[in-house]
Formats: C-alpha cells, structure tokens, sequence
C-alpha cells in the first residue's frame, strides 16, 4: 500500500493524479481507527462500508477521467451536530438517539461535492454544551496526547480524530469556543470564520446567533481549503451572507510583514505561565517575520462571559423547545400531550442542558427579561464597538486559545462556572460575530500542546490567515500523537 | 443564601421550559443559578442606559426568495422518523378534555 500523506491537500493530490488510490487512503485511515478508537471514543458512529463505497466511487471517478473535486478522497470526521441523510446524527443526546435525518447539512452536501468522505460522526458535549465533551450523553472522549485528559470541548471528537490520525479532517461548531478550544487541547489547526461565512443549514441549532461551522486540520493550509469548500452563501439559511469569498489558499505566502498585530493590554486574567510564554514567543516570532506589536485595550472583553452565559442559554432555551417527542427522537409516553412533553425532556436531556434550559428561560422570564437578557444584549453591543475601535489600530488580535493546557477529567469538579471559564478567551469573538482560529504552537506543561488564538474583524479571514501560516512557519516542532502512539498503517 | 433566585423560582421556570426536575434536582439547580446570577453581577458596574441592544452580529434584514415552489422534504421520510404517526399525520396524546 502506498504511504499515505498526512495532509488533506496532498491526499487530494495524490488521488487527483491517480497516483494514490482513495480506497487506500480510507483504509488506513480505518485501521488507526481499528488500533487506536477504543481508547480514544472520537466517534458515535464510524461509517466504514459507506467510506469504503464513496472511496471506490472517487477512485472510479477518476479512473474515468473524471475529477472528484479538490477534497478527492479525503476523509471527514463531522461532528454529530450536523445532519446526514439516512445516518444517526445524535448531538450526543439521549433524546436524539436512533434519528436519522430525511436531509444533509449544507456542508455534508458540500463536501461530498467536494470529494471528500464522511468517514464518521464525532462525539461532542451534549448539543455542544461543554468545553470537555464529559457532558456526552454516550461518554467522554479522550485526548490522544494524553487518555488521562480531556480533548476540550465541545467538538472535543473532531479534534481527538483529528489528532489521533483518524481522519485528516474533522468539521466542528464552534459558539463559544467549540472549535478553538480542542484544536488548542489536541495540537491541531482549528478555525471559526466570520458569523454567516458557512451555512448552518442542517446544524442542529444551539444558539443561532453565534453558532458557526469550522475545520479541524493539521495544517494552516488545509484549513483554508475546507474553509474554500464549505464557504459561501446558501439560500436554505437567511444569515449566510450573500457574498462570494476570495480563496483563503491564495493569500497563506504573503507573509506578516507590516502587518499590526494586536495585543490587548487589559485582557482577562487566569491564564496558566506556560500558555503566557507560549503566547509571547509567537507575538516575538511575529515581530522577527516583519509584523509590528501594538498594544491595544478592548475593555468589554472581560464582560464576555456574562453576556454569552445569558444569551446562548436563552438563545437555547428557546431552539431546544423543538425537542418535546413529537416529531423526532424519543418520547416518553403519557396521558397527555403536556406531561408527555415534560417527561421525554426529563428523560432525554443531560444535567448540562437542563441547566441551560433553565438559566435561558429564566433570563427571557416575565420580569428579569431587561435585568438580564436585555442587559445581556447591550453589553454584547459593547463588545464588539470596542473590538471595532481595537482593529482601527491592528489588523488581528493575538491571545491565547484556552487559559490552560488540557486538563484531567473530573478536575473542574461539580461547579459549571469552573468549566464555563474555559471560554473566557474564545467567547467574545463569537458574540461580536468575527473570525477567529487556534494554530499550535509548541508545548506547554507536561509536554502538552499549546494553541495561540489569532482574531480578526468581520470577513477578514484572509488576514487572519495570513497570520496563521506565518505562525505555523515558525512554530517550534511537536511530536504528533500518530507519531507518538505509533500508526497501523 | 442569597435572594436571587429560589426553590419557588426554580419550579415556575421549570414549567414554563416543560421540564419535570426532581427535589433534589431542584435543590441542585437553585443554588447553581444562584452562583451564575451572582457571577453575572458583573455586569451591573456598567452603565448600560444609551447602548443599543445586539442581537445578530451581522446586520441582515428581510431575507426573502423567490416565491416559487421547490421541492421540500419527503413526507414519508419525515414521518418515519416519528416517535409515532397514523395516517400520514404525527400523533400526540389528547391535548385538552382529559379532565371532563
């Protein structure tokens, strides 16, 4: 068998050309899956005889002279928020088990467009309500630098398949941190782009204004390639944006030279020694590539936290109402249509959602609507003026992904503000709706990866990228989990 | 214990989101909120009164298509995934006059 590249750009090369069989590319991919899985737990559902039959399609395509598209048989770990046609798509929840939905996600219809392969369905914190995926309903996943660990949350599966080199690629969500955080946790490129550049039609929704579909990769430049594929407006979701994007894969050389790169002064506290050394080593690294380092103040910043705590559960509380064993999933019968209602969401959701329903209805609750919500609403409006006022002076912002490296499972105890904290870096760039993207880089405390969250204005993706390649020029080499945990293939 | 919110508090949310908690859950939930209001306290230092609430962050309004009919989802498809359906329809237990 030949070897199989590591990155999706050269996979899609190889089986472009014909000189790398796509049928071959799933198999290796499915014997990491074999050695390494049971273990790891990245999966709800592996789809090996449909990744066996889209390879040997893509592999016949080709042979006909056809081209597959510029993800020609490249594997995809999609998380398990995403619906897929005829496949289980659980969000992690007992309430979704054993649905299949009757449509694809715009996304899943358009990377099979692509000619990449769902190769399974990642686990994820319960409706991705969680920074560690402990909140899954079918049990953690684990960090496959480190099984004592969590592999962060909520796309915590993507990141670990990922990581452990099940799939070149996985595709998260990301409302709070949900892409960045893990990608920091598990040393692989995480990116979340502007609020409308993907579709969310066919993501099952948790708070619809800050929901946003981004890519797992191992490379800056396989994260533009996917953004390139699953960007773009689509007319099945009314906050897509209705303009064409430029290819990010275009701007990766352009280098930092005279850019401005952000660094804010009055950032919130918390953030472990290892991870500030590894921040200030990639704002030194930025500076000896020709970037200039200005010091910038986004107040608001530290109001994150409240403001997202109040208006993703509220956003929540009301998009999770669909949940009631009427049309999907489970159902807990009874007498009537109320108590049936009550009781298949007592039994169908987790302790996490259930608090989040609940902290959502009450903020939106006769009474307490203007004390939080509202309030809520104003200081997001806050946010993002002073994010505006910051990228006057700098065209990104650097900060760590996460405030620490990844933790052990259990360490952040019964206290849910503890886990909630997690976000506190990640969280503001969703509720201004801008760009945003972890790219490892180096080790932090027990040789564990760190990640340097670069952020950047509405639809500036491409100097965010910019940034991104340049730091992953330049960052210190990292032994892989593959490498380190040796490969079947 | 502060007074935020409580174990009466908790109950009328809990029906308002049809959810069924148990005493100990709602015991549980009570004082979790309670920390996060306090935590959310934070807020109250700013002084809010001219700021325009944000509710999206991408300024879009009245997003209309063409009224054409297109092609929705298979009925069949739909129903299968149903907890329960009968004649084409989704069933539910009665709604109201249970009582009577």
């Amino acid at each position: 068998m030949t070897a199989v590249p590591t990155s999706a750009a050269a996979i899609a090369a190889g089986v472009r050309s014909g000189s790398l069989k796509a049928v071959d590319v799933v198999e290796a991919h499915l014997a990491r899956i074999a050695d390494r899985e049971g273990e790891i737990h990245a999966f709800n559902v592996v789809l090996a005889d449909r990744a066996r039959a889209g390879a040997a399609a893509v592999d016949a395509m080709v042979a006909a002279g056809g081209d597959p598209g510029p993800l020609a048989g490249v594997p995809i770990a999609l998380k398990d928020n995403m619906c897929t046609r005829g496949i289980p798509t659980t969000c992690s929840s007992k309430i979704l088990d054993g649905w299949k939905p009757p449509y694809d996600a715009t996304v899943v219809t358009k990377l099979a467009a692509a000619g990449a392969i769902a190769i399974g369905k990642t686990n994820l914190d319960e409706f991705a309500m969680g920074s560690s995926t402990e909140n899954s309903a079918f049990g953690p996943t684990r960090n496959p630098h480190d099984t004592s660990r969590v592999p962060g949350g909520s796309s915590g599966g993507s990141a670990a398949a990922v990581a452990a080199g099940f799939a070149p690629v996985g595709i998260g969500s990301d409302t709070g941190g949900s892409i960045r955080q893990p990608a920091a946790l598990c040393g692989v490129v995480g990116a979340k782009p502007t609020y409308g550049y993907v579709s969310r039609y066919g993501l099952i929704a948790f708070a619809s204004s800050l929901d946003q579909i981004g890519p797992f990769t191992t490379t800056v430049h396989d994260s533009a390639l996917l953004l390139d594929v699953i960007g773009g407006h689509d007319p099945m979701d009314s906050t897509s944006i209705p303009v064409a994007h430029a290819p990010l894969t275009g701007v990766l050389d352009r280098g930092v030279k005279g850019l401005r790169i952000g660094r804010i002064t009055d950032l919130p506290a918390g953030a472990d020694p290892d991870v500030t050394e590894r921040l200030e080593a990639a704002f030194d690294a930025l500076r000896e590539a020709g970037a200039r380092i200005i010091d910038v103040q986004v107040p608001a910043f530290s109001y994150g936290l409240t403001a997202y705590y109040l208006i993703a559960p509220a956003e929540a509380s009301s998009n999770l109402a669909r949940f009631d064993g009427v049309r999907f999933g489970l159902r807990v019968d009874a007498l009537d249509t109320n108590t049936m209602y009550s009781a298949t969401r007592a039994a169908g959701f987790g302790d996490e959602v259930k608090r989040r329903i609940m902290l959502g209805t009450y903020a939106l609750s006769a009474g307490y609507y203007d004390a939080y919500y509202g309030r809520a609403l104003k200081v997001r409006k806050l946010i993002h003026d002073d994010f505006a006022r910051a990228y006057q002076d700098a065209d990104v912002l650097l900060t760590p992904t996460s405030a620490s490296v990844a933790f052990p499972f259990g360490s952040k105890g019964d206290n849910p503000l503890a886990m909630y904290l997690c976000d506190v870096y990640t969280i503001p760039s969703n509720l201004a709706g801008h760009p945003g993207m972890s790219v490892p880089f180096g080790t932090g405390a027990d040789g564990l990866p760190v990640g340097v969250q670069v952020l950047a204005g509405t639809l500036d993706e491409a100097t965010m990228f910019r940034v991104g390649a340049a730091l992953e020029r330049c960052a210190p080499a990292v032994t892989s989990a593959v490498a380190l945990h040796g490969s079947a293939s | 214990m502060s007074d935020r919110i409580t174990a009466a508090d908790v109950v009328k949310v809990a029906k308002l989101a049809r959810l069924d908690l148990t005493p100990d859950e709602i015991v549980r939930t009570t004082a979790q909120l309670d920390g996060m209001l306090e935590h959310f306290a934070d807020m109250d230092a700013l002084d809010l009164d001219a700021v325009v609430p944000m509710t999206q962050p991408y300024p879009l309004h009245n997003v209309f298509r063409d009224d054409m009919v297109v092609i929705g989802l298979d009925h069949d498809e739909v129903l299968a995934a149903a907890p329960r359906s009968e004649d084409g329809r989704f069933w539910v237990p009665p709604i109201i006059g249970l009582d009577s």
